[in-house]
């Protein structure tokens, strides 16, 4: 007789033979992501004088295959804010089911108009982020919320699998922040030079940089999405294509990887 | 592969969200570290009926500067969300997201203890909460140089400093954070007078030290920025702006002073 | 009396569809002092007589704040109303970390009403003794609830709950049209002018016994919200002058008022 607790209540092996044990949850400990695997990468904002203008590209990475070309990371949230992600893309998708339904939950309890803030769905999602990561199952993505803030003033900000939040006149998640970073500062050093920055400026800036990432950022892809979000809205285009590239300088890198001349 | 997905390629270790340990030579351990360092500085004096606590406004993730302008102190304690009435200071240096999660926490429970009783929370009442916050947490800390500044029953000001499980002592002055070991020789020779003799005294054990006297708000200020150029010239994590804040009895004034930025 | 035999708990209908045991729970509602509130566009006022138990003993307290943008008035059982009151701070501060905003009055009150709305459907509970007017500002203006011990929760322009209050409602009937552009002040009188209707007769209002809310709406040109407020003693003195017993005080109500109360 098998008296071990892990035998109790089972059928005994001696008369009916050894038991299934696929049937039964297995007792291993749980898992937690360690790692990403499909992977968007940078996520790109500036603020302009009536809003935020934000970017991501179309492609999910299966390491450094390009794997899904078609992949929307850009999501408005209740018509009045937009939400990048950056990072793992199956946590991304975790996170847009969730905010579904924090929208149909906040539709309930007041449904003639959004009430849920830029601001306040960041402090939201960091909250969701730091929670996560306590618990060592991170959410392991990077996310900038774009919107307008309780007053209406543009509002901006970052957080990441850490649960770590930040906000600045530009943000840049991943490569971006080395590459397209330099570049939007340059234009909107600080909140002053943001608010006096012309919606047709900020986005021209966006595209430029998207640009400089698709040169050297080798995760990239040249088709994107970009919302501009004003008091007036959010206007998402999901399927733009980068205009006037120019490979010219790719011939004068010398120095890496074989090529020694 | 989390390489790909990295803050900076060229930063490891404690500034990077994973590690790659390699344990032996036929495995390699990659797990998830839940802690990252945000840089900046924090600074604390006490005067005799003042308290100066400063920080700068720099956010950092490795050699990446995240934001010029994201505070380390807050205002605890007030009645409203806005703290305009709040009589405490909480900074918070290290890692920033247990920083906001550590100041939500007390500002909560000063909130409560507001609505229980009827009125603020000393500052002494909130040093000694704050430790058992931080204590708490002993076996997963909250990973930040936290300091608490305020005026005590008897008008005095105070500045309280903590590591992160909770150990405190009321002190006169502290630095913490990454320009924390620049600025504390400083503000010992400049605040406590360490290492000053009076001129004339001698040699040896004939040295007579510089008497003790409590500085004044005007010449804190100019040493709080004075510590923070310093620290700004020689710490890449410090820069961008001194956020001030000056507790007196009738309130806390807030001053935004330029850093270096580069 | 008869024998009521369905009146044992609060899960049993009698043949008739009523269930005694709420009923008699807002029959606990009626023997609270009287309360009173009134929203106009930019305001929101309770207004409360307190109650001693006898001459030695201090009075009883009425108007409790919730959270900065909400208060509330009780009539009922004090003990009922601080475990709502407590629950409703909770959920307040809790909200307010989560999402970084005041919560929605309308969400709260939902709250408190699903709350209470259990007590009578489970056995060996027992319904709230308390009747509550919650009043508050939020993003889309001023509010007034009222709350009953069976968890129904209504919006109202003005609303008075306690002994007596039949009165202190056909005031506020009466004068309902000049409510909703009513100066902060005015509303105020209103509210103290709809309590006198409820006192008897040889009563009357006085800095001890009377007790006063306010909280304002966010309104253009200006930053923020009034927080709710409590006013008591000598702060309510001037207020209480100004309706005292003269030319224009309530005179109006005066003929029909005495009939109600039967």
């Amino acid at each position: 007789m098998d008296h071990r607790p892990m035998a109790w209540g089972r059928p005994r092996d001696d008369v009916y033979g050894a038991y299934d044990a696929s049937y039964v949850r297995p007792n291993d400990p749980t898992q937690h992501t360690q790692q990403p695997i499909v992977t968007g990468t940078s996520v790109l904002a500036i603020k302009f004088k009536e809003g935020v203008v934000i970017a991501a590209d179309n492609l999910a990475s299966y390491g450094s295959l390009a794997r899904f070309t078609d992949v929307k990371r850009l999501r408005t949230f209740a018509g009045t804010s937009v939400v990048g992600f950056g990072g793992d893309v199956s946590d991304m998708q975790y996170i847009n089911r969730h905010l579904t339904d924090l929208t149909l939950s906040e539709n309930y309890s007041s449904p003639d108009e959004p009430r849920l803030s830029a601001a306040n769905l960041h402090r939201y999602l960091s909250k969701l982020m730091y929670k996560r990561r306590s618990k060592f199952d991170p959410l392991w993505n990077h996310i900038l919320v774009a919107g307008l803030d309780d007053e209406g003033a543009p509002f901006l900000a970052a957080t990441d699998l850490l649960g770590t939040t930040y906000s600045a006149p530009s943000l840049a998640t991943g490569y971006g922040s080395m590459l397209a970073q330099p570049i939007m500062r340059r234009h909107a050093p600080d909140e002053e030079s943001a608010a006096q920055l012309s919606q047709e400026a900020a986005i021209e800036v966006i595209r430029e940089s998207m640009k400089v990432l698709f040169y050297r950022d080798a995760r990239s892809m040249d088709r994107y999405s970009i919302a501009v979000i004003t008091k007036d809205g959010v206007d998402l285009k999901e399927d733009e294509q980068l205009e006037g590239q120019s490979w010219a300088f790719a011939d004068r890198i010398k120095g890496y990887g074989t090529q020694t001349v | 592969m989390a390489a790909m997905f990295s803050q900076n390629p060229l930063m490891n270790g404690a500034h990077y969200a994973t590690t790659d340990a390699p344990k032996t030579n036929d495995y390699r351990e990659h797990r998830f570290y839940p802690y990252t360092d945000n840089g900046g500085t924090t600074l604390a004096i006490s005067g005799a009926d003042f308290t100066v606590m400063a920080g700068d406004t720099r956010h950092t993730s490795g050699y990446s500067i995240n934001s010029r302008t994201e505070p380390k102190l807050f205002k605890i304690g007030g009645t409203t969300a806005d703290q305009h009435d709040a009589t405490i200071v909480l900074s918070v240096c290290g890692f920033a997201a247990d920083g906001n999660a550590l100041r939500d926490q007390l500002d909560t429970i000063c909130k409560i203890y507001r609505y229980r009783h009827g009125k603020a929370m000393s500052a002494n009442a909130c040093a000694k909460r704050l430790s058992t916050i931080l204590y708490g947490k002993r076996f997963f800390p909250y990973y930040v140089h936290a300091m608490l500044g305020g005026i005590d029953e008897e008008g005095k000001g105070v500045v309280y400093s903590y590591d992160p499980v909770g150990s405190y002592e009321r002190e006169t002055c502290r630095a913490g954070g990454a320009g924390g070991s620049l600025i504390m020789p400083f503000l010992d020779n400049q605040v406590n007078f360490k290492n000053q003799y009076a001129p004339g005294s001698g040699v040896g054990h004939d040295l007579q030290e510089r008497e003790r006297r409590p500085l004044l708000l005007d010449e804190v200020e100019t040493l709080v920025k004075d510590a923070f150029d310093g620290a700004a010239e020689r710490h890449i994590e410090v820069g961008d702006s001194l956020q001030m804040f000056i507790l007196t009895k009738d309130g806390i004034e807030e001053k935004i002073l330029p850093l270096k930025k580069d | 009396m008869f024998r009521n035999n369905y009146d044992n708990d609060s899960v049993t209908f009698s043949p008739q569809g009523r269930i005694f045991q709420i009923e008699y729970a807002a029959e606990a509602v009626k023997q609270g002092s009287v309360v009173v509130g009134i929203a106009s566009k930019t305001h929101v006022v309770l207004c409360a007589i307190k109650r001693n138990a006898e001459e030695l003993s201090s009075y009883q307290k009425k108007l409790f704040t919730v959270d900065e943008h909400v208060g509330l008035a009780i009539a009922g059982l004090t003990s009922d109303a601080r475990v709502l009151s407590n629950f409703m701070k909770h959920q307040c501060l809790g909200h307010r970390l989560t999402y970084g905003r005041a919560m929605p009055v309308s969400s709260l009150v939902d709250l408190i009403g699903e709350k209470a709305q259990t007590n009578t459907q489970m056995y060996g509970k027992r319904p709230y003794g308390v009747g509550l007017l919650v009043a508050g500002v939020d993003e889309k203006g001023t509010h007034l609830f009222e709350f009953q011990p069976s968890g129904m929760t209504e919006e109202m322009v003005a609303f008075a709950i306690g002994a007596r209050s039949q009165m202190a409602r056909t005031y506020l009937e009466r004068n309902l049209d000049k409510f909703e552009n009513a100066s902060r002040e005015e509303l105020i009188q209103h509210g103290l002018k709809a309590l006198k209707e409820s006192l008897v007769q040889d009563k009357e209002l006085t800095v001890e016994n009377t007790s006063v809310g306010v909280a304002g709406a966010q309104t253009e040109g200006k930053k923020g919200i009034e927080p709710f407020k409590l006013y008591d003693g000598f702060d309510v003195q001037e207020w209480i002058e100004s309706v005292a017993d003269g030319p224009g005080a309530g005179d109006e109500a005066e003929g029909e008022g005495m009939d109600v109360d039967n």
